[in-house]
């Protein structure tokens, strides 16, 4: 058991402080468990988000010394001992109240995609979908929503860029769609013009926070460009697709 | 309506938000999402879901191993029948007969109807969904998603249901239930956690979907959420809670470090081949195997061994025996001095199975031992010991309609109690939430057909219930509400915990008295804006009274029957089979715990569950023939 100092925001999106706490570390602490001694101690009303404390519901997302991280996943005994811990909110987002941010902007842009659209190749037994052809979307799928790659996209942090990108997280979401086997939606065109898939240089930090290791970069984002490209900016796509038809269930 | 100190004794309620709904759903995790969208199918009916958390957060994101349903794509002998048969057998007898035959017959198309929504299982070689071997099933029936198949149901649930109409109010809590003069339900008052604003919603109809109450346990599974509000509120209302000693208690939680000591290490590791070992390096669960099932587990580890390689003659590891017994188990050898070095017991799958094949079927629990405990499951053996999972009882509904004994109060998913007896088995819950999420949905919304209007609630009650909520900011000192909260998990943990004994339950209700006296006086700090004090507070009411349902209906409960055991009463009785134990709010405001007579089950499934395995295999091969 060793006594750490710690700072954490409090306030809200207008007004607030960095204020210190000391709080007793044992074996195996992660930074969650600090959070949670000091509202049980010592500020009763401290605001934050929790729910599973494996790295699983992604509610904890916060910044701790100034990095993007899960409070669940980031234990104490990998932080430098006799430094200050300094944990504060989200920056992409507007705070609520101290470490709580208001996130409603990224289910406004999970409510702009075209949802899940089932093939009619359907079998008594169920879709006939082969391990390898769904690897990737479950990869994908394995998304918690934390928002860390979205609060890391600079250009979500710029806050003009949330009018033309929804981010990371909802690149991989449309990917997941669009390489399911048994959907036959297309949302080429709205991943350019709704959901701004141009507006990404390919800085992959959104890649380097995710607790999931997902890939967003190489296997989500860059293939949707490509299909966007090829749509798009391909002459010889576009001729192939204006004499075949373009929907994924008459061309594969 | 914000209300500040001194405010409330004038409370003035006209500026109050009001919405009004047919069908109001109150939680979102599997069942809930499930009860929304199946009511929002039907014509005319106006749908609502509050959750206290996020949308998608909630704990089913953490069910790990997969869905119970008897689709036969990797055996095909299994047949709703077996798993009928299996889910009573696990459940000791004591289930509703009814729902569990509703679950077995309904699970497959729930299933496929996830997968039409957009869920992306793991596959067979040809392309099916593939299933995976649970304890306590006797075929590969749990159709999964690596060990995270509870975000993949609650995703797909989220991404379906925000397209159906459905008018979701995120991080609300719910406080109490409105009904009319008649009795009727009429709406809830709720508050957003945010602001710490109050808000009606009128209704004629609510689904419960609340979950179950872990958190009264120090070792737990769950959340923060987990906190019995659905039973709190319902018993409040006048509605019956049912089977509440019927707690259980998952026999692999993580025990090492302290700080994530309970977090659950999915079935699905033994379901992968995992075993089971002491200090002493015994395979130890050959010892306790019950008399019941002897003739369908494997009795060496050699015949454990060929079962794992896929020998379909080969009987069952006794790893993967019933919760019940496991847990029992592991607490037998680390009360006997053979416990791991944490006081667990060894759970090794790093011989059993590649370093390859662990990581591609459970990646997160290599994951979570890698961050959390710095172990590398490919390599070595975790150290497991029982936690506080998930509440067999709750509010008892209709088998058939989900509703309570209040009229339009309806309940699903943990936060309902019958289906699964004095025990659940692995994976039966994923498959409950879809089956009797839907059939709560679907029923709540004829009811609310039938009613021409909204039933009208008195302004009184509205008032009453909100001054009891701010009371806890608005008085001027008293009792910490986390501290309460800390001594009612060690009372529930020492005194009602997974071995009983008449002395200690009786201890634990006088402490649970006891806190509930300090109850009257907690205070919380701070103003109403995200208040988590102020939350934790509010929910202690309803834990208080889950956790009193549950220790006075094991006092009542005099045998040992699934996850209720008393030491003092060390086997299950026949007698007791005849009984559920009831909980409800007596006239003079005390609960009162009675024995309620069972009533008599359908003669042909009476037949289908006591059948040997052998002649409903001959049966059900005949019944698949036609």
């Amino acid at each position: 058991m060793k006594e750490r100092d710690f700072k954490i925001y409090r306030g809200d999106d207008e007004r607030g402080e960095l204020v210190s706490y000391k709080c007793n570390v044992s074996e195996g602490m992660v930074v969650l468990d600090v959070i949670h001694k000091i509202q049980a101690h010592q500020a009763n009303d401290l605001a934050c988000r929790w729910n599973c404390k494996a790295g699983k519901c992604g509610s904890c997302s916060v910044e701790i010394n100034g990095k993007p991280r899960l409070a669940c996943m980031t234990r104490m005994n990998e932080l430098e001992e006799d430094k200050t811990v300094v944990i504060t909110p989200l920056k992409s987002f507007p705070v609520l109240k101290d470490i709580v941010t208001d996130v409603s902007w990224n289910y406004e842009q999970n409510q702009k995609i075209k949802p899940f659209t089932p093939s009619k190749k359907d079998t008594e037994k169920g879709f006939v979908m082969m391990q390898k052809d769904v690897d990737r979307v479950q990869h994908f799928r394995k998304c918690i929503e934390c928002y860390l790659c979205q609060n890391m996209c600079h250009v979500i942090r710029d806050n003009e860029g949330k009018d033309k990108f929804a981010g990371p997280r909802y690149m991989t979401r449309l990917a997941s769609l669009e390489m399911h086997p048994m959907d036959k939606a297309d949302r080429i065109e709205d991943v350019k013009d709704v959901h701004g898939s141009g507006m990404c240089n390919i800085t992959r930090c959104c890649t380097e926070v995710c607790p999931e290791e997902i890939q967003i970069t190489d296997d989500a984002i860059i293939p949707l460009k490509e299909r966007v490209v090829d749509r798009f900016y391909d002459p010889i796509m576009m001729l192939f697709r204006k004499l075949f038809g373009k929907k994924k269930e008459t061309t594969s | 309506m914000t209300l500040t100190l001194g405010e409330f004794s004038m409370l003035d309620i006209s500026g109050i938000k009001r919405l009004q709904f047919d069908v109001l759903v109150i939680g979102a995790g599997g069942a809930g999402l499930s009860a929304a969208i199946s009511a929002s199918q039907e014509k005319d009916i106006r749908v609502g879901l509050i959750c206290k958390s996020l949308l998608g957060k909630a704990h089913t994101v953490m069910a790990e191993g997969g869905m119970a349903a008897a689709l036969g794509n990797v055996d095909n002998r299994d047949d709703w029948k077996i798993h009928f048969r299996d889910t009573m057998r696990g459940g000791k007898m004591l289930n509703n007969w009814k729902m569990a035959e509703i679950h077995a017959k309904n699970a497959p198309k729930r299933v496929r109807e996830l997968e039409h929504w957009g869920a992306v299982f793991d596959r067979t070689k040809d392309g099916l969904i593939n299933q995976r071997n649970f304890g306590g099933h006797r075929y590969p029936r749990l159709a999964h998603v690596g060990d995270r198949t509870g975000l993949e149901m609650i995703r797909t649930l989220q991404d379906h249901g925000i397209h159906q109409g459905i008018d979701i109010q995120m991080e609300c809590t719910a406080l109490d239930i409105l009904k009319d003069k008649s009795g009727k339900v009429s709406g809830i008052v709720c508050m957003y956690r945010e602001t710490g604003e109050f808000i009606v919603f009128e209704t004629k109809t609510l689904i419960f979907a609340t979950g179950g109450a872990g958190k009264s346990w120090e070792v737990t599974s769950n959340s923060w959420e987990y906190t019995g509000d659905g039973y709190g509120m319902a018993y409040e209302a006048g509605a019956e809670l049912i089977d509440m000693e019927f707690n259980q208690f998952h026999p692999t939680g993580m025990v090492w470090p302290p700080s994530v000591k309970g977090i659950l290490v999915t079935e699905g590791v033994r379901g992968e081949g995992g075993i089971l070992k002491n200090s002493e390096g015994k395979r130890f669960m050959f010892d306790y195997i019950p008399e019941k099932f002897a003739n369908e587990t494997a009795d060496t580890e050699e015949e454990a061994a060929r079962w794992l390689q896929g020998d379909k003659d080969a009987r069952r590891p006794p790893e993967l025996l019933t919760r019940d017994v496991v847990a029992r188990a592991i607490n037998t050898e680390v009360k006997a001095g053979r416990g791991s070095v944490h006081g667990g017991a060894y759970l090794d799958i790093a011989t059993q199975r590649s370093a390859e094949d662990i990581k591609r079927k459970l990646p997160s629990m290599y994951h979570q031992f890698k961050v959390l405990a710095e172990l590398d499951i490919t390599k070595e053996p975790m150290e497991v010991g029982p936690t506080c999972h998930y509440f067999m009882g709750g509010i008892k509904v209709d088998a058939e309609t989900s509703m309570t004994n209040v009229d339009g109060l309806f309940a699903c998913g943990e936060a309902a109690g019958g289906m699964h007896g004095a025990n659940r088995l692995g994976g039966n819950s994923l498959s409950d939430l879809l089956v009797f999420g839907n059939v709560s949905g679907v029923e709540a919304s004829k009811y609310a057909r039938k009613l021409k209007s909204i039933p009208k609630s008195d302004d009184e009650d509205i008032k009453r219930i909100i001054k009891s909520a701010t009371s806890i900011l608005n008085r001027e000192k008293g009792n910490n509400p986390y501290l309460i909260h800390e001594d009612l998990q060690k009372n529930m943990q020492y005194n009602v915990g997974i071995i009983r004994t008449k002395d200690e339950i009786v201890d634990g209700i006088s402490k649970i008295d006891d806190l509930k006296s300090q109850f009257k006086d907690v205070k919380a700090a701070g103003t109403s804006q995200f208040n988590p004090g102020w939350h934790e507070a509010l929910a202690l009411r309803n834990l208080l009274i889950s956790s009193e349902a549950v220790a006075k209906s094991a006092l009542l409960r005099e045998e040992s029957r699934g996850a209720h055991t008393r030491e003092d009463f060390p086997s299950e009785r026949k007698e007791w089979l005849e009984y559920n134990i009831i909980n409800k709010k007596g006239k003079g405001g005390k609960m009162e715990t009675i024995k309620e007579k069972r009533s008599n089950p359908d003669p042909e499934l009476q037949r289908i569950a006591n059948s040997s395995i052998e002649d409903l295999d001959k049966e059900v091969k005949l019944d698949h023939k036609k």
